[in-house]
């Protein structure tokens, strides 16, 4: 185990900023887990993310102070081969797509070739993800003849037909449906069972509570908290922060508030459930 | 103010890709519709046909009296103002405020009158603090507010946002709840696409549910949040505190947290 990812005292500027956008990070990222990015849009989600692949600075240039380092070596000491440790998915689905390729299937197939895998092998890896990610029935398209959501599946599926060890999600189901969406959560969560490391931004924070294991809050370019999801998601003083916490979180502390005895603020659904039968029996008990 | 209705509308892809089959829909002057339902159902052709970005392939469009087929689509988006479903296809200008000042530009208003609906539509989105930025520099989800801010200052009578929630943070989607507020008391009409079951459930009278190139159903959010059969077949999901109390046996088909907090007390 030990830590994949790590991040000594890293402030960050883009260019000609005033501020920077990551101020004194220090944190670790441990191998096999599934880490929750969190916070209000422009707290530096996303540039963490772009620290984290090296794309800041080598691609957004600016300025890095302090040091990241995956697996053991500073980001800026590798050249090509972080891109195939680390597989990445943009936040904007309209732009990752290759715009070189005619069809999805083969838009899907674009980074597999890049890396030289012998023909059969791709093809299955490329149907399999499709499937995962459910569109198979697209695969004769035009990658820019879909809808919003689908080409934010096609994005995802071609990150993870790459199978990387590492895998930064920049809020891959900001266009989906919510059953897209609860089954990117499931595909995350056969990953994480591959062992693989899962950094994922987003909004939607009651999938985050289902699903993640660790959560990281960002504010105004710092982890204001960080740690296991049932006690960070649990925490109501957060949304005055500006960051949101799970619905059942906040139904279970008003219910608190009101004198219901719950045994404490549930963060997943099914724990709402329990935790609020168990206070309504000892009500009635009462 | 004008009713909006599609009568038997179908919409074909040039090559032959069917998006859009056989619809029938109504909104009156002044609703405030949500519009929800799987990716693909064909919510963003739809709309597209509502202000003449799309021309219906079957059936027709009409504003009031009006069949759109008789307009121009310059016309139509006098009366039918569209905020993309990607901000990116939307943006051409260096600056918030000139983005937001190239529609009411080309109304030919007085220079006072432009210069108050810039402003007005510039404070409402909370966009008036980048009015100097170039909006490529600024986050997709703060795109989505000057693409919001440049429709708005069109003043249209009726005003479509296709997926303004996706990717809102908790500010972001309190802001557009406003902005809904705001326009649905000024009496427009207004069309909102969105997936998120939270925000559908608190800031709508009425949801078209689309699935499968199809509307399935129409209703107030409260029948359509507990009609169970639909939201499968649409690919939605109930509001998670609808789902406790479905599964703690309490009725009233409550889809708030407010009302969740009374129904588990009162039981
Ligand atoms: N330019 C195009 N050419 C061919 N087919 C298209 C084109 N644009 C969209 N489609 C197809 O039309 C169908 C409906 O697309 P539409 O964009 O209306 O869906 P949507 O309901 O808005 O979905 P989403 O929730 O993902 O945005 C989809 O199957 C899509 O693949
Ligand atoms: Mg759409």
């Amino acid at each position: 185990m030990g830590a994949v990812i790590e991040c000594k005292n890293v402030t960050y500027s883009y260019p000609l900023a005033k501020e920077p956008a990551i101020k004194d990070l220090s944190l670790e990222i441990e191998r096999g887990k599934f880490y929750g990015v969190v916070g209000e849009n422009g707290s530096g989600k996303t540039t963490f993310c772009a620290l984290l692949r090296g794309f800041a600075p080598s691609f957004y240039k600016g300025e890095l102070k302090g040091e990241v380092l995956v697996e053991g070596k500073k980001t800026t000491d590798y050249g090509g081969e972080l891109s195939a440790k680390i597989g990445y998915v943009f936040q904007n689905p309209f732009t990752q797509i290759s715009g070189v390729k005619d069809t999805v299937f083969e838009e899907v197939a674009y980074g597999l070739e890049n890396f030289g895998i012998p023909a059969e092998e791709i093809e299955r890896r490329v149907v399999e993800v499709m499937q995962m990610t459910d569109i198979e029935a697209l695969a004769m398209k035009s990658p820019f003849d879909l809808s919003g959501g689908q080409m934010q599946r096609v994005a995802l599926a071609s990150v993870i037909v790459l199978e990387p060890d590492i895998l930064i999600i920049d809020e891959p189901t900001s266009q989906l449906d919510p059953e897209g969406t609860e089954s990117v959560f499931a595909i995350i969560k056969t990953l994480k069972e591959k062992q693989k490391t899962i950094i994922l931004v987003e909004h939607k924070i009651d999938l985050i509570a289902e699903y993640a294991d660790e959560v990281l809050v960002f504010k105004d370019g710092q982890v204001i908290a960080a740690g296991d999801k049932r006690k960070i998601l649990s925490d109501m003083s957060l949304l005055e922060k500006g960051a949101s916490l799970p619905q059942v979180a906040v139904l279970g502390s008003m219910l608190k508030e009101r004198g219901l005895p719950l045994s404490e603020i549930p963060v997943t659904e099914k724990q709402a459930i329990e935790v609020i039968a168990r206070a309504l029996e000892e009500r009635k008990k009462q | 103010m004008r009713d909006l209705r599609l009568k038997d509308v179908s919409f074909s892809y040039p090559g032959g890709f069917l998006a859009v089959d056989h619809i029938n829909m109504e909104i009156k002057a002044g609703d405030n519709v949500a519009i929800v339902g799987q990716n693909g159902a064909g919510k963003t052709t739809t709309v597209k046909m509502m202000n003449g970005l799309l021309r219906p392939t079957g059936g027709d469009v009409l504003i009031g009296d009006k069949n759109t087929k008789d307009y121009t689509t310059a016309q139509i988006s006098r009366i039918v103002g569209y905020v993309f479903q990607n901000p990116d296809d939307q943006i051409f200008h260096a600056t918030v405020e000139s983005e937001v000042r190239f529609g009411p530009k080309t109304l030919k208003l007085s220079k006072e009158e432009e210069d108050k609906r810039v402003e007005e539509a510039l404070a409402l989105t909370g966009m008036d603090k980048f009015k100097d930025e170039n909006p490529l520099n600024l986050p997709l989800s703060t795109r989505k507010f000057v693409t919001i801010a440049a429709v708005v200052a069109m003043g249209t009578e009726i005003l479509i946002f296709d997926e303004p929630t996706a990717g809102q943070d908790m500010a972001g989607n309190k802001r557009l709840s406003e902005i809904l507020k705001l326009l649905h008391a000024q009496g427009k009409t207004v069309i909102t696409i969105s997936h998120d079951m939270e925000f559908v459930a608190a800031n709508f009278e009425k949801v078209i549910v689309m699935a499968k190139k199809k509307i399935v159903r129409t209703g107030t959010p409260r029948e359509i949040f507990w009609d169970l059969e639909t939201l499968e077949k649409a690919m939605l999901k109930q509001p998670y505190v609808s789902r406790v109390l479905g599964a703690l046996h309490i009725d009233g088909d409550i889809i708030s947290i407010e009302d969740a907090v009374e129904g588990i007390l009162n039981r």
